[in-house]
């Protein structure tokens, strides 16, 4: 079979898959997804010729398994009741949300056409008025305190559902952050998960050079959270670490995970410019077909 | 008016069980009946505002009514992103309850005074701001704002606010209270500076002068209706606020005026004059210092119906 009908044919199952909410088998079908989410990503901002793909790659294939397989939502109904709660804290990064509410049938692949245009349905920073979107966010550190509220309300409802919140570098400098952080630890809130994309970039600069959150695992363990650290692009580490939620009976969970800033497109990786400059159009071949070869 | 704000609130939080309180270490001596009687829906969440906000949020966000609560300005500016990003833009059921509007911990000095929430809090798309202005109106406006789903600010007062309406009121958001029937010119206040007006208003009465006493305990959304009846049939409007001049209650009235063509109005903004209060004294002290004394209210109030041909 020619390569191209090969990948057509993987596209093809993953979607029927996804669509009907099956939970995904295996790596091939990550891969499947993480790539559609990484060209959808390169492509969007190509065309708003906007910011942040950097940080859209970086957790892409987080997002990837959280979508194909950890979260418990239904695209036939976004807002069912018992769904799985998930904020993205790093509201920039939106688009490769969207990419993956897209591919799960949230709402048609055409409106990511529209993200960043006038008049289009998808902004820059995140939104709920999108379906599958559970909150909107943009500014930094607002995403775990909402997060940490959603924890007490399932609590008091007594309800199954969990909460994921995803955050970045920056959004752990945030003095908002910290303090959710605390409240959570000691109201012991086992239904919270928080990802952090650890990629050790932030908006002017390098972690160390900026604020360095090093050791961030042991500060984290010493607020009371249970903490994992994993490779952020490894599907079978991811997997493996939101299996078993929580990580800790009576605390709140922690992945955290190195990622690569701008993974997949060599010529960006690891730059404090992907957070900025979209890839050009003289470049963008050679990105979607490098995305397309990871893992 | 604090006791009675939370001696309401704990009455509906019996009967309706989504409402939380989530506190960032304020109201020792206040709280304690809520946090004993639902302890599953109380939080004191630390210092810490922006999480208070952003938690009463995600509680809301559930389906709950979350109220948060502290002194003067900390649960308004301290957090005033998580109010207008979180709350505001989710129209989430959260209600914001500050004790101490004005200068009602006038002896703490600036950082414990409240002058200039209600222009930053009417700014806010889908944030509804109330001042009750005594107590019969601060119990009405818990229920009132409970039962409204969406952002409310509720600027509470402190303690020993003396009754301006005697007996029961008809009390609606958005619906202002006409309390006299004056024609020489209406006095529109918002707050617990109101019986300083509403006493002004007696005294003028004594010599002759009536003028229409309104409660706008809704800053937004204002009545436009009473406001526009008052400018056509008494010609003269004087608003009375424990504010900042700058886009508070009497930004909000000349902005219907405006609106609404009348532009031949008199008008009379008594405010604060859009300082930081660096003098210290009690609340009454530090009104009649700044001209918001019943006093001198009723004198600014005759000196401007002068010009009306009014003594």
């Amino acid at each position: 079979m020619p390569l191209n009908r090969l990948v057509g044919w993987i596209n093809m199952k993953v979607e029927s898959q996804l669509k009907r909410g099956i939970n995904m088998g295996n790596s091939k079908d990550y891969k499947a997804l993480a790539v559609k989410i990484r060209q959808h990503c390169i492509r969007m901002t190509n065309r708003g010729k906007s910011g942040h793909v950097g940080s859209m790659l970086s957790m892409a294939d987080i997002l990837t398994v959280l979508y194909g397989k950890i979260l418990n939502v239904d695209p036939e109904n976004p807002e069912w009741q018992e769904r799985d709660r998930f904020i993205l804290s790093k509201g920039h990064g939106g688009a490769a949300v969207y990419a993956a509410l897209a591919e799960k049938g949230f709402f048609p692949t055409e409106w990511l056409d529209t993200y960043y245009m006038d008049n289009g349905k998808l902004s820059g920073h995140i939104s709920h008025h999108i379906p599958g979107v559970e909150f909107s966010t943009g500014s930094l550190g607002h995403g775990l305190p909402v997060a940490v509220g959603m924890a007490v309300a399932a609590r008091y409802a007594k309800s199954g559902y969990r909460i994921f919140c995803m955050m970045s570098d920056g959004d752990c400098n945030e003095g908002s952050t910290w303090e959710a952080i605390m409240f959570a630890a000691q109201h012991r809130l086992d239904n919270l998960t928080v990802i952090i994309d650890y990629n050790r970039i932030q908006a002017l600069g390098h972690m160390e050079d900026v604020i360095e959150m090093e050791p961030f695992g042991k500060k984290l363990e010493d607020f009371g959270w249970a903490v994992k650290e994993i490779d952020g692009h490894n599907y079978d580490q991811i997997e493996e670490s939101m299996r078993g939620l929580p990580l800790i009976k009576n605390k709140p969970s922690c992945i955290l995970a190195r990622t690569v800033k701008g993974k997949g497109v060599s010529s960006i990786e690891n730059t404090v410019s992907c957070h900025y400059k979209y890839i050009s159009d003289d470049k963008l071949d050679e990105a979607l077909r490098e995305v397309g070869k990871l893992q | 008016m604090r006791g009675i704000f939370n001696k309401t609130l704990v009455d509906l939080a019996r009967k309706d069980k989504r409402i939380f309180m989530v506190l960032a270490d304020i109201g020792y001596g206040e709280i304690e009946p809520f946090a004993e009687n639902f302890p599953e829906r109380y939080y004191n969440v630390g210092v810490a505002e922006q999480n208070m906000t952003g938690i009463a949020c995600g509680i809301a966000m559930e389906g709950n009514i979350a109220i948060t609560y502290s002194i003067a300005n900390f649960p308004t500016l301290r957090c005033l992103e998580q109010i207008r990003n979180d709350v505001c833009y989710h129209n989430a059921n959260v209600k914001i309850v500050i004790i101490g509007g004005g200068v009602a911990y006038g002896p703490l000095g600036i950082s414990h005074h409240s002058t200039e929430d209600i222009a930053i809090m009417r700014a806010l798309p889908n944030m509804v701001v109330i001042a009750p202005s005594d107590l019969i109106e601060a119990e009405a406006a818990v229920t009132a704002m409970l039962e409204y789903n969406g952002p409310v600010y509720y600027r509470c007062g402190y303690k020993n606010e003396k009754n301006i309406h005697r007996g029961k009121i008809d009390f609606k958001i958005g619906k202002a209270i006409e309390i006299t029937k004056g024609k020489d010119a209406a006095v529109i206040f918002t707050g617990t500076i109101g019986y300083n007006a509403k006493t002004a208003i007696d005294m003028l009465q004594t010599v002759g002068i009536n003028c229409r006493l309104i409660s706008m305990h809704t800053v937004k959304p204002i009545d436009a209706d009473v406001i526009v009846k008052a400018a056509e049939e008494t010609g003269y409007i004087i608003t009375v606020e424990e504010h900042n001049l700058d886009g508070g209650l009497g930004s909000a009235v000349a902005e219907v005026l405006a609106d609404t063509g009348n532009l031949n109005v008199k008008f009379k903004r008594i405010a604060f004059p859009n300082i930081n209060i660096s003098r210290i004294g009690s609340q009454e002290w530090l009104r009649g210092e700044y001209s918001m004394s019943a006093e001198a209210i009723a004198e600014t109030i005759r000196n401007s119906l002068k010009g009306k041909g009014i003594r």
